[in-house]
């Protein structure tokens, strides 16, 4: 079979390039800047959390928990917050580091006795989410002035068009997470660890700090984006970001990272978050789709970018067994 | 049993020793299963007391263990199709979805009119009931198949591939009900998830049904042994002759399948059918009920009746929480707990490490 050399990543942005331009065509008020740092403000939380994911991916892992790790630290925060008056300064560094032990507790547990990441994370995140019910079954909304107005503070840009708070973390975020990717040692053993894991213990990399440390980075990403979630809703409650979790996924498999590790981009990642919010505003554009074709055409994306790496795969080496 | 403690002559050789029968007991894959949902019972008993009351009402059998069975049965069809496909190494996190396709598609084609005709409610069905219930399960096992050709032939991991289905899948469940809780009022359809057969719910009939059917399947042909050799090394089977390329397919058909007529029962149980709803958070049921019943995840090895004992307990541990008198969400705290427990109980490097910690101060610490 004749290799196919298209990387994931490019094919990743060529859709996404084309995606706008077909909105851009089809719909009349589509090409604005407004829409597209629109889609930065919706899916700031979204993009924080898929580029956590996307470590964990690139070490061939996968953490299942993040969706609930986002609703437990809306939860913690509103509780903390309103019922606990305490300072905004403290509770957010505080659910922080909450979901930096909750992941490095994942991450020892399949580290230490060879667990398997989904398994592991799945029970993590039954964990989370009953957590929040713990602390409340119903929805606790926040009145705390420093979220209110950090929620509603928008950075006027270029033109009359503004981003949220929210957003810019977000973006700093992601451009954090691009330099540890490859600019770190870190980086470096994740993906050596994404390669190999056996050559990268053969080559001293401290294998378990890192797979520990992905786990930690995600749990903290998941809980920052707990935070921008908090900004966003105003609110600390259960059942929020369901789902989230493979959306993330979606976001970073989309985004040209192949599942079995060692190979993707935290740009890709970036790409692939857009491209779900770009779906979802296609849909809404559109008006005539009713809301549940995202879910639909995401799964179809989702679909056709697997086999893509499947193929882009073959074309390298062995097909593996099924 | 006894015959080794007064034995007068030397020592046998520890070859020839016959291990008392609690420590072979001990090593039945059942045995840990049936002691924890005993043990689940007993705390469930003593919080309820009238938990063994069992009766005999206007020709059904009446009781909270009757209800404990009738409502593990969903949970049980769909954890037995799920044990196949854990057996071979796989998994299917998109049975909640195929849940409430199925539902959806039977409310669908039976309509939820309900018409008054010469001043009387009459129920009406769009499609005849049978080709209802035929289409939700055609509907449903072919999205396990649709999985099982990703897996097998696509070559996704199976992750992979039943997230796509778990998010396409609960997208099309959406569409198919419009987002709505769509009500059946058509009476011959509630009694697959209400009705009673001879007294004893038919929910738990068809379960038995579904168990024993699989049992003897398995038993009776290569089948299971396949299906086994599939999930210990997938390779070797193929090498070996054994077309695990086509068993793999039909083993996701299967599950979807199970996961159909589980989508049935809920449905017929509480007369709607609910896209948003209906199967969410299911497959985290069904992989613990089939973990805690004994099957490996890792592939291999697996047991239906593990299966079923599992979800009892499942649904035993629900049942007692709300007899606790807690918030019924405090369930998802506790499932944690117990997949977490399974999950170290079932690593072999865990067993290791322990049985380290154990025996290093006795034999003087070699490593």
């Amino acid at each position: 079979m004749k290799p196919v050399r298209i990387p994931p990543v490019v094919a990743s942005v060529l859709l996404l390039l084309a995606m706008v331009a077909f909105g851009s065509v089809m719909y009349t008020g589509f090409f604005s800047a407004q829409v597209f740092l629109n889609l930065l403000i919706d899916n700031a939380f979204l993009l924080v959390v898929a580029v956590g994911m996307t470590f964990v991916i690139l070490t061939g892992g996968i953490d299942l928990s993040v969706g609930s790790v986002v609703a437990l630290t809306t939860m913690v925060s509103a509780a903390l917050v309103e019922h606990r008056h305490w300072p905004p300064g403290v509770v957010i560094p505080l659910v922080l580091a909450g979901g930096a032990v909750f992941g490095a507790f994942q991450g020892w547990l399949i580290e230490r006795f060879r667990l398997q990441p989904f398994l592991v994370t799945l029970a993590g995140m039954f964990l989370a989410r009953g957590l929040c019910y713990l602390i409340s079954i119903d929805s606790i909304s926040i009145t705390e002035p420093t979220f209110t107005a950090i929620a509603q503070a928008r950075v006027p840009l270029f033109g009359g068009a503004a981003l949220s708070v929210g957003a810019l973390i977000a973006l700093a975020t992601f451009a954090l997470a691009v330099f540890v990717a490859h600019g770190t040692a870190f980086g470096r053993n994740v993906y050596a660890i994404g390669g190999s894991e056996h050559s990268a213990v053969l080559m001293g990399l401290p294998v378990a700090r890192t797979i520990v440390g992905v786990y930690a980075l995600s749990g903290a990403c998941a809980a920052l984006g707990g935070v921008l979630f908090t900004f966003y809703m105003l609110s600390g409650y259960g059942l929020h970001a369901t789902g989230l979790e493979l959306d993330a996924i979606a976001a970073v498999v989309i985004g040209g990272t192949l599942l079995a590790g060692g190979v993707g981009l935290v740009a890709g990642t970036l790409c692939g978050v857009l491209m779900l919010g770009l779906i979802q505003t296609l849909i809404t554009f559109d008006g005539s789709l009713s809301a549940w074709w995202t879910k639909i055409v995401i799964g179809a994306l989702l679909l056709a970018f697997c086999l893509l790496q499947r193929l882009t795969q073959r074309g390298e080496g062995e097909p593996a067994a099924a | 049993m006894s015959a080794m403690h007064d034995m007068s002559t030397p020592a046998p050789l520890p070859t020839t020793i016959i291990d008392p029968w609690w420590q072979r007991a001990s090593r039945h894959p059942l045995v840990w299963p049936l002691v924890t949902l005993a043990l689940i019972l007993a705390v469930n008993a003593s919080l309820n007391h009238g938990l063994w009351h069992l009766e005999w009402r206007n020709g059904h059998l009446y009781g909270s263990l009757v209800d404990i069975v009738n409502r593990a049965a969903p949970l049980a069809i769909v954890a037995l199709g799920l044990t196949l496909v854990i057996a071979t190494r796989g998994i299917d996190i998109s049975v909640g979805a195929v849940v409430a396709i199925s539902g959806a598609v039977a409310a669908l084609m039976i309509g939820g009119d309900l018409k008054i005709v010469d001043g009387q409610a009459v129920h009406i069905s769009h499609w005849p009931l049978g080709v209802a219930l035929l289409a939700a399960l055609v509907a449903a096992a072919a999205c396990g198949a649709w999985n099982g050709l990703l897996v097998a032939r696509a070559g996704l991991q199976p992750i992979i591939a039943t997230l796509i289905m778990m998010l396409a899948g609960r997208g099309a469940a959406q569409l198919l009900t419009g987002g709505q809780i769509i009500t059946i009022y058509y009476p011959p359809y509630f009694v697959i998830g209400n009705g009673f057969f001879l007294g004893v719910p038919v929910a738990a009939l068809i379960a038995l049904a579904v168990w024993l059917l699989m049992t003897l399947l398995l038993e009776r042909s290569a089948l299971g042994l396949f299906i086994q050799a599939i999930g210990i090394n997938p390779r070797a089977a193929r090498v070996a002759g054994v077309r695990s390329r086509t068993i793999t397919i039909c083993v996701y058909a299967f599950c979807g399948l199970c996961a159909g007529i589980a989508g049935l029962i809920v449905s017929s149980n509480v007369k709607s059918a609910d896209g948003n709803n209906a199967g969410v958070l299911m497959e985290l049921d069904a992989i613990l009920a089939v973990t805690v019943g004994g099957t490996l995840l890792t592939g291999g090895r697996f047991t239906l009746a593990g299966t079923v004992i599992g979800a009892l307990i499942i649904q035993t541990l629900t049942s007692t929480i709300y007899a606790i008198g807690v918030p019924p969400e405090i369930n998802l705290v506790v499932k944690a707990v117990v997949v977490f427990v399974v999950m170290l109980l079932q690593s072999a490097e865990f067993r290791r490490q322990v049985r380290a910690l154990a025996i290093r101060p006795a034999a003087g610490g070699p490593r």
